[in-house]
Parts: structure tokens; sequence; C-alpha cells
């Protein structure tokens, strides 16, 4: 690892302003990917600034079906938070299965949406939920906060608060893993919601998360995985690695996506 | 240079570390307790696992100064030399062969009982195996992984 | 007894790895340590035009930054494969040179260019970035059939057409006449996946030079130091053997890969020497994917004939094995002596040819990983077996048993003189633990919840005991494949133990003392095994081909019947008793018949003190032996992989794992087990998971736990490990090794029952989801086409 300067920030405000300060600072969170990432040389900020104990980014609020997740709240205290799983438990579901219970204990839900990787399992949450992304400056609606590959709308120095969303009638993860990184190679979230049926494919598009609105269409009418039966899921666009081609992938996202709508 | 302080196995440890130190680091290198291992470059193998503030971790994906304060047990600490409950069990069920996973894996299977007692969920067979997802042995075909720590939750039950 | 042969006896070595205290390399500091970093060609092949390490020198911290040219001028010669192998045509190998860095060439991705030594191992590996190596790209060839094809780039003048040899074993004419007249033939592509090894520690050496005696210390993560240091010394003149000490002490597994001597072991002693620093290197896991020897990586094709009654007239197998870029230690045997000479399985086959090219490719090199060689064979001829049997209608059991040598010893048309074995018992076993005769039904019910279920067969046969001197030198080997023991029984009764096999997981410290307790009647805790350090054992060939058995153990027992004799001696003496009325039991020398007795020690103090010893005998209680073995031994046994295919996304489910074994006598059946279970796990990694992936350019891809997939606890199933066996009549203790069946007996029942599930033999390892479910969308459409 290249050598860095290491703040610990205890409020949002603090953090923007060590970022601010910084040549070329990165957030760190719960650093299961970006300490990797810096491990590899493949990332080399001047400055890291902690965000896990700033108090306002943390814990999970459930107000009937209002919810707020707090950026820096880890997977683990996503998946066992039970006022959560009774209003959602797909969200708590998808959590207590990223990575492994010592990767749950430190990842946040901020870092991993912040980093978008294309394979990560919250952005499909938070696409189908028609999450909003909360920041020191703005509100980002889901769709317009993930914007390909690693990339997403935040500006420099930009701080995820937390995240919001409505708890939906029904929703469901299905997710099938990497046998080897065990990210997603497609993992499909289903939300039935007031405005309709939402569905969102992470891991298999060749340009990140996305929504399916060919099944979307579908479920509308008809919320039964039977009524995905005759859509079909091209290959286009699909990612295609040694782990599995696109058509294989484009498979995935149909028989995901059938199996989250069963497990409703 | 950062002063970090922390208490380790017990033990308060303070020390001016590069912010770069690697929790890993500056347990192996520093404090010289070297029960903790490293196997791989990205955070999978689980051969580092410590519990920090009584939760497993894995030290190759945190930094010392961000430790700042925190309580940490390592293998040599679980038991202070004695063997603890689990420890025992991997030795009755031969649930290691070059030890060089079994610290990581043992460290685990301790956070995962605890876990499973606090939240009441049943530890069977595909739990253990599913919560072994972070900690890869190449030696023992996990067989007897899964018999010792079922053994040990058993074990740490009745102690 | 308890804590003798048979006993499951609990590791003695277990509390120190468990309570964090093992001692691996890494966990070692010397005194005024330095670190080490190695420049790595990212190119797959380049001319190395000029290397610029001003940048890196300047650094604060950077001690030096030496290079393949300073190494060759100081006389350090090149790296050696020391298993000759002969071309059909008579010509020698062609043996490309291998410098431990790199001079005028790099031959794949990570060939070490340089070695940076600096204060710091932070400080190495910034410094060894800013190395500036100016390379003159070249094409690039990664398989071996590409290797061979016209117009391949080449990566060694002195082997034309990347060829290292072109090897032949058995008799093709009569094979082809067989073949030719069969009354059923099977013919089959079969690839065999290249694999990483993975042993969870990653390889690390500390040099030091001591300057004041001209002497070297190594500690090392190694399968065989004393054939480390030989090699190190006869062949790449680091020091002299006398000059020179290798230590391996905990070693975190190995499996192959830690018996070969690697580049950075060399360059770290001559730059201790270079530097007059403690050098230390560690791999990291990116490191030792590109870098560790791989294992496998053979294309094959077979044809198998059988006359009306199915039993089989002939089998002809042609083989390229892809040896990456050099020749490490001993890549030759492994696709010639341990592959060939097994290919007649547990069957009767009057005609056997095998043909094998081996390949420079621009890939790391190849070397004997868990089974070398052997799992090679026995995928061949168990998936030619299951595959003929579907072609012929019949029952894959039934056609095996009626194959099967039944009458020992039974000498193959491929060197080997089977000495013993009960395949059919092994059957048995094993098909009544499957309950093979409620599958159908198991099939029916798990096609009612839409699972396709199947299940394979896998009979295999190896060669370990590895190996008779004079036998593997006149096929090749430069080293003799004995092994040494010391017993060493101090003046009060304690027993210490020297042995040259070295244990990386596999128990020695308990199985080794469980015959020494069971011969002496001694308690456990009164013997001490040592092993892993030159200094100490007198010599060693070390721990590989399942080995330290068979050889390893027959050596203690040789040593100790010098003990004993000598014992009697004294013991007749004191006692006053003829030698053969004197016997050894519980801990006490009696005479038989009576109640006269010495404790053990007794008879310790008695020949150290010398006061009252026979006339004529030296003093002291402490015995080597060398033994070597008459034979090969050959574990076998049978394997049945029962599967549910989730026909959605191809996802395989091991339901079932049944294995019966033939290993001889057991020492230690919870240790035995515990080996079983490893090489399982490593035989369905192979099947199902893992697999190493170059691309076009030599670019690795499969560098990290992100793409390489290691078995995990949820990927495997308990496995249902039995035993029937006979006893090996080549060694005392009757045993025929256990270390590697697992690994060479389990690919071909998965992949044989998972291509049963599906209906689609063409299915290539690893059988990821994806690939199973592209074979099943093709059998579908083959169906739909018919």
């Amino acid at each position: 690892m290249y050598e860095t300067k290491y703040h610990k920030a205890s409020s949002v405000d603090e953090a923007v302003s060590l970022m601010g300060a910084a040549d070329d600072g990165k957030l760190l969170s719960g650093g299961q990917t970006l300490l990797p990432t810096m491990k590899a040389h493949l990332a080399a900020p001047s400055d890291l600034v902690d965000v896990s104990g700033i108090a306002d980014m943390n814990g999970v609020g459930v107000r009937g079906n209002v919810i707020s997740i707090g950026a820096a709240t880890t997977h683990a205290e996503v998946a066992g938070n039970a006022a959560l799983q009774n209003a959602c438990a797909a969200v708590t579901d998808l959590a207590a299965n990223i990575g492994d219970p010592a990767v749950r204990h430190m990842g946040t839900i901020g870092g991993s949406i912040a980093n978008n990787d294309p394979a990560a399992d919250y952005p499909a949450a938070l696409l189908a939920l028609g999450a909003t992304i909360k920041t020191n400056a703005r509100d980002i609606a889901a769709e317009d906060f993930f914007v390909g590959l690693f990339e997403t709308a935040l500006e420099d120095d930009e701080v995820i608060v937390s995240i919001g969303f409505e708890a939906p009638e029904k929703a469901c993860y299905a997710k099938f893993p990497n046998p080897a990184s065990r990210y997603a190679m497609a993992g499909v979230f289903v939300a039935k919601t007031a405005g309709g049926a939402r569905v969102a494919v992470t891991g298999a598009g060749d340009d990140g998360v996305y929504r399916q609105s060919d099944m979307e269409a579908a479920l509308d009418g008809n919320w039964s995985a039977g009524a995905l039966t005759g859509v079909s899921v091209s290959a286009d666009g699909m990612l295609s690695d040694m782990h599995g081609d696109a058509t294989y992938r484009a498979n995935l996202v149909k028989v995901m996506a059938g199996r989250a709508v069963a497990g409703c | 240079m950062t002063v970090v302080s922390m208490t380790v196995n017990g033990k308060a440890a303070r020390a001016d570390v590069p912010d770069n130190t690697l929790l890993v680091e500056y347990i192996r290198e520093h404090l010289r307790l070297t029960g903790t291992h490293v196997g791989c470059d990205t955070s999978q193998c689980g051969a580092c696992v410590v519990h920090v503030n009584g939760k497993a971790v894995k030290s190759c994906a945190a930094l010392a100064v961000a430790s700042e304060g925190a309580d940490v047990t390592t293998i040599e600490g679980l038991a202070n030399g004695e063997m603890h409950p689990m420890q025992t069990a991997f030795k009755e069920n031969h649930g290691l062969q070059c030890g060089f996973c079994t610290p990581g894996m043992v460290m685990t299977a301790t956070d995962m009982v605890a876990r499973y007692r606090e939240s009441g969920k049943t530890l069977d067979e595909a739990a253990i195996r599913s919560e072994l997802e972070g900690n890869i042995c190449r030696c023992t075909g996990y067989h007897n992984i899964v018999k010792a720590i079922a053994d040990g939750a058993s074990k740490m039950a009745s102690s | 007894m308890s804590e003798g042969i048979g006993a499951r006896v609990l590791r003695k070595e277990d509390k120190r790895f468990l309570i964090g205290k093992g001692r691996y390399t890494d966990d070692i500091i010397e005194q005024n340590q330095a670190y080490a970093a190695f420049v790595r060609s990212p190119h797959a092949h380049a001319a190395v035009k000029s290397i610029d390490a001003s940048a890196a020198e300047a650094m604060d911290g950077v001690i030096a930054v030496l290079n393949g040219a300073q190494l060759t001028g100081d006389g350090i010669g090149n790296i050696i494969c020391g298993w000759g192998v002969t071309s059909k045509d008579g010509s020698p190998m062609n043996m490309g040179a291998w410098s431990a860095l790199a001079t005028d060439k790099v031959r794949y991705v990570g060939d070490a260019v340089a070695i940076v030594v600096a204060d710091s191992l932070a400080t190495a590996r910034l410094a060894a970035e800013m190395v500036e190596v100016d390379y003159d790209v070249l094409p690039v060839v990664v398989n071996s059939v590409d290797g061979l094809s016209d117009g391949a780039p080449q990566l060694h003048e002195n082997a034309p057409g990347n060829l290292v040899f072109d090897w032949e074993l058995g008799n093709e004419g009569p094979t082809d006449a067989a073949l030719a007249g069969a009354a059923f033939t099977t013919e089959m592509d079969i690839v065999n996946n290249r694999l990483s090894p993975n042993a969870m520690e990653p390889r690390a050496a500390i040099a030091t030079f001591n300057e004041a005696d001209d002497h070297y210390t190594l500690y090392t993560t190694s399968q065989n130091p004393h054939v480390a240091r030989l090699v190190l010394s006869a062949f790449y003149n680091v020091a002299p053997e006398h000059k020179l000490r290798v230590i391996a002490p905990d070693v975190g597994g190995g499996f192959g890969s830690k018996i070969y001597i690697y580049p950075e072991e060399i360059a770290c002693l001559w730059a201790s020497m270079k530097t007059n620093r403690s050098v230390k290197w560690t791999s990291d896991r990116t490191e030792a994917f590109m870098t560790d020897a791989h294992g496998r990586d053979h294309v094959t094709h077979a044809k198998i004939g059988f006359d009306k009654d199915h039993k089989i007239v002939g089998l002809k197998v042609d083989t390229k094995a892809n040896l990456g870029a050099y020749m490490s230690l001993f890549s030759s045997a492994t696709p010639t002596y341990l592959y060939g000479t097994l290919l007649s399985g547990q069957y009767n086959i009057e005609n056997i040819y095998c043909n094998v090219k081996a390949v420079y490719t621009n890939t790391v090199p190849v070397d004997a990983y868990r089974g070398a060689g052997r799992p090679e064979a026995s995928y061949v001829m168990e998936r030619m077996m299951e595959t003929a049997a579907r072609e012929m209608g019949v029952d894959p059991a039934e056609l095996r048993r009626k194959n099967f040598v039944t009458e020992f010893p039974h000498q193959t048309p491929v060197i080997m003189a089977y000495d013993s074995g009960d395949f059919a018992a092994n059957q048995d076993q094993a098909m009544e633990a499957a309950d093979y005769a409620g599958f159908e039904a198991r099939r029916a019910e798990a096609a009612s919840r839409g699972k396709l279920r199947g299940i394979g067969f896998s009979n295999y046969i190896e060669a370990c005991g590895i190996a008779p001197s004079a036998a593997v030198g006149s096929l090749g080997a430069g080293v003799g494949l004995w092994e040494s023991a010391e017993v060493r029984v101090n003046p009060v009764g304690t027993i210490e133990v020297l042995t040259g096999s070295h244990s990386h997981g596999q128990g020695h410290e308990t199985t080794f003392t469980q015959i020494v307790a069971e011969r002496f009647g001694l308690p456990t805790e009164n013997i001490q095994i040592v092993h892993g350090d030159t200094d100490k054992v007198q010599f060693g060939m070390g721990t590989y081909g399942s080995r330290s058995g068979a050889v390893g153990m027959s050596a203690i027992v040789k040593a100790m019947d010098k003990v004993e004799a000598k014992v009697k001696k004294i013991g007749a003496h004191v006692l006053e008793a003829s030698e053969d009325d004197i016997i050894i039991e519980d801990g006490a020398v009696k005479v038989k018949g009576t109640d006269k007795q010495m404790l053990w020690h007794e008879v310790g103090l008695a020949a150290y003190t010398a006061h009252n010893i026979p006339e004529g005998m030296e003093p002291g209680l402490k015995e080597t032996s060398f033994y070597d073995p008459s034979n090969f031994t050959f574990p076998a046994g049978c394997y049945i992989c029962e599967v549910e295919v989730d026909p959605e996304t191809g996802t395989t489910q091991i339901v079932q794992f049944v294995a019966s074994d033939d290993f001889g006598t057991i020492i230690n059946p919870m240790i035995v087990e515990g080996q079983v279970h490893g090489g399982i796990a490593q035989g369905i990694g192979q099947a199902l998971l893992e697999g190493v992936v170059y691309d076009d350019s030599g670019q690795l891809l499969s560098a990290s736990y992100m793409d390489y997939a290691m078995p995990r606890a949820h990927d495997l199933p308990n496995y249902s490990v039995h035993h029937q066996s006979t006893t090996c009549p080549g060694n005392p203790l009757g045993m025929k090794g256990c270390g590697e069946a697992g690994a060479i007996g389990s690919p071909p029942a998965v992949i044989n029952a998972i291509t049963d599930a599906i209906g689609n033999n063409d299915l290539s390892m690893p059988a990821t989801p994806a690939k199973v479910w592209a074979a099943i969308q093709a059998a579908g459409a083959k169906q739909a086409a018919e």
C-alpha cells in the first residue's frame, strides 16, 4: 500500500472539509473494497477520511413504511435489524448474503453504492426500490445515482449520508453468485411498489445495474413468476467473461427474476 | 505516522505506526503475534480473522490507525495459551492439517457460535458451511472443520 | 495398544497450531533482516533490452537492486529439471536455459527480472515498481496444441517447435492391430485442466549469509529441505553443501508446489551474500498464482477397444502436455513415468500405447501437483470406461468388474507390476455404501423436484512409495528416492526420531510416533519426531508422491530393527540371559518366562554409561537406516459420486460422495481419513471449480481468488470414506500410501456423474454452472433435432 494520511471524521461537515483539504482524498467506511484495492496499488489516495464513526451516518430508521439507512451502517447491522426485517425482509436478506460474516461486520451500504461495483448487491435493491441517496449536498434518485461501471453521480468530496426508501408491498432478491468471487453473476431485485413493479438487475449487464423494463411490464399486470415466462432476455448488453458468457447471463437474469418473484 | 492505542488480548498496546499499516501487519510485525496469518491479497481466505470489539474482522482489510481504542482478540488471546473449547474441538475432530488457516477458522467459529447463540438461530451443518464463506482451507476438505465447529458449539454451550 | 498402529491418536502437533504458536517461515525475523521484492515481467514473452534501476537505487531504504547479468556473472547456475526423459527417436529432452533472474528474455508473466533488497517490505515493493525494464515484446503461445503448430512463436532456441520431448511407452503396432480388430471402440478428446496448487501458506524464504563463517542459512517453505540444499549447492552453485543449512519449519501445505527450488530462494541466498544482510521474501497470493508451479494441463485423444464380451483389447493414448516456459524440477516425469505407466488402470489390458509430446508455452512452469500424472491417467481411463459402458449399453460397474486384474503380481504392458489389491472388494464396498441399487428411485424422486440426478464411478489405481532408486535411475531420475531415518534413544530412554520426510500437514509427528510407541511399548509423549532441518537430520528425500508412509516409515522401522537388536544384546548381557529369550514389551526389556527385566530407560542409561555392555560393543544407542523400496506401492479404490444438477442454472450439487480405498496397513485412521477428505476436495475442486486461465496474450486472468474458484465449505459435501485393504508385500509395515488418492480418484467420478445426469457426455473440467448449463442446452437441441 502506498503512503496515505488517515483522518477520523466525527461529523459529516468535518468529513466534507477534510475531503476538501485533501489533494486526492477518499472516504473510508468499512474499507472492505478500498483497502484491498489500495493493497494492490490500484488506488493511491493521498488521504483517507474515515466516516465510520459519524453518528449521523449510522443506524437504521423505520417509521411506518419509511425507511432510512445511514450510509456507514454495516451489512451486519442492516441484516440484523428486526424493524427493517419486518418492513422489508428483502433488504435484510440481501445484506445477510453480501460477502462473508467478517466482511459484513465492516462493509457498509454507503461504501457499497459509492463504489458501484457492477456485481454488487445493494445497487439492485436501491434501484428497484426507487431509493433516494441523501448526500451532504442533495438528494439523488437511485436512477440518477448509478451512472455506469464503478461510476456514480457523486461529485468529488460529496459524502453519502443516508439512503431512504419506502417499504414496498412485496420484494425479494435472488442472486446467483460467481463461483470464485461470490459476487453476483446475476442478481435480480424485484419490488411490487405503489408505483408498479420494479425489477433491477446487477452482475449481468455490461454497464452495471439496470432496470428490466420488459419484466416490469409483465409483472405489472400479473405479479407472479409465471408472468415472466414469456419475457425474453437478450444476451445483447450482457457481460461475458471466463465465468460465463452473455447467453448464460441472460438465462440467469430470467431464472433469478423468476425465483425472486416466487420468493416474495 | 500516528500513535495508536488499543487493547490486544487484554493488554494495552501502543505504537507509532505509518497510517497505511494494516491491522494484521501491526499484529504480526509490531506485536509479534504471528498466529494471525495472511493467505491472500483480496480479503477472501480468512487466515487473518481476529475479533475487534467482539466481532470477527479480517485484519488484512482494516487499518491499525482505524482501530484506535479497540479491544482486539487474536488466536493467542482466545484462551491465553490454554485451549478454548473450540480449539479443543478442532483437535478432537482433526479439524486441521497444515494449521495455516486454523487460527482464522477458530476465530470465525467462535464468532459464529456467539452470534447464533445471541440471535437464537440454529447453527446446523448448512449454516456452518454457509458461515465459512470467508475462510478457505486447502487441506481438510472442510468435513472435519464443520464437525469441529458443531462440536465446539456444544462444548461452548456447556462450558 | 491404544496409541499404536491402527489407533485414532489425536495429533501431537495440533496444540501449537491451535493456539497460534506455529512457526512458519514468514513468522521468523532474523537480526539485520532486509526485505526482497521482485521485478517481474508484465509480458508473457519479450526480449529484455535494458534494465534501469537508478531511480529505485536512489530511494531511501533501498539496499540493492540486482539483476540476471550480475547473477550469472557470479556463477550462479541455471535451474534444472532433475529427471531426463528420452524421446522415442533416442534424443535427449530439450531443456531450455532458466536463470533465476532473466537475462536476455522473459518467457511468462511473472518471470523474475531483478531482485530489490530494502530495509522494509513497503520500500522494496515500491522500489520494484520504479525499476524500468525496456522490453521488446514477442509473439506468445499459451497452450500445448498451439505451441506445437507450424509457425508458433519459439521459446527456446534448443527446442525447435517448442517440443521438449516426444516420448512413447508400450507397443504401437500390436495396439493398433488390437483396436482394428475390436468389436467395440470408444474414442474421446479429453482435456485435463490446468490448476494452481494453492497451499494456504504462500511460499517464503529468509536467506542469511554469515560472512564470518562463509556460511548460509535458508529458512524456506519446502517439502524437502535436503533436496533443496543438494540442488542449490550442486547445480546452482549458491554455496557448497556443507556451508548451507536449509530449514523448512512449519510449512502450511504443499501439494507438490513446495517440492521445487524456485528462483526466489536462489536469488535471496545470492542477494544475502551480495548485501551482507538477511534477505526475506514472502510471496503474496497474486505472486503465488503467477509463479508457483501449476499442475495438470493435458490435451489427450484416446481410443479404447473391447471384444464382443466387453473385455478390453487395447488402449491408445496421445497426449500433449503443457510444461510452461521452463522445465521445473520434476516436470518431465509427471506426464511420462507417473502418467503413461498408470494407463492400465485396474484392468487387464494386453496392448497399450501412449505417446506424450511435452511442449513449451509462455505460461508458468507446470510440475507435479497432488497426484502428479496419476490423476491425468485415471481421468483418461475412467472417463473412457464410463463412456464405453454407456455406448455399449452395459452397466459401468459391471464393465469395470469384467476387466479387473484379479491375480497378483500383475505385470502391465506399461512398466508397472501391481503387487496386491482386491478391486472387486473395493467396488462392492463402495456400491453398498452408496446404495447403488437404490439409485434409479432417487433419480426419479429428484426428477419430481425438477432436478437431474446422476451417478458416476471411478476405479483408480496409482503408484506411490516413490520409489526404487535403481528403477527410477534407469528411467532417468537424477536422484535416488530412498528415505532415511535415525532413531536416537537418549540416556533417559526418551526417543528422538530424525526423519528425512517432511510434514506440512500430514501429521507425521503423530503417526511416526505411533509406530515407535508400539514397537517399544512406550508412551507417545516420550517420543519426538525431528524433521525439516539439514543440520539436524542426516539426509532425506522429503515428502511427496505419498511416500512418507511406505518409504519414510519403512526407514524408521529399519532403524528400529537395529536399535532393537542392540537393546537385546545389552539386555541379554545385563540380565545374563540368551539374546533369543529377550523380549521388548510395555517399555521394558524382559527375559521370556522369568520376572527378570530392565526398564527401557535403564537400557538407555546402560548404553550411554557403557559400564556394563557386551565386550566390543560401541557405547550409545542411536541407529540410522537408509531404506530403498523394492517396488512402487499401488493404492487403489472405487469412488462413487452422485450429483443433482439444477437444469435452470447448471449448478451441480454433490449429494453423495463415497470412497472405498485400499491403502494397505493404516497407522492412524483419523489422519488417513483426513488425507482422503482433502484429496477428494481438491479433486472436486478440479472437476467443478478450478481452472487457470491465460488469455491469448499470456496474461493470467485467474490471478486471485476473485477469479480462481477455490472450493469453499458450502461447495463440498460430507464424504463417506471406507477402507478395504490388502497388505502391501513390498515394505515392512504393509503400507501403500494415502496422500494423493482422493485427488486422483475423484475428478472422473464427478464428471461421470454430471454427464450421466444431463445426458451429454461432452463436458470439460471445471464443470462450472455456465458450462453445465450450455451442455444441457446442447443436449436439448440435439434431442430436438433428432
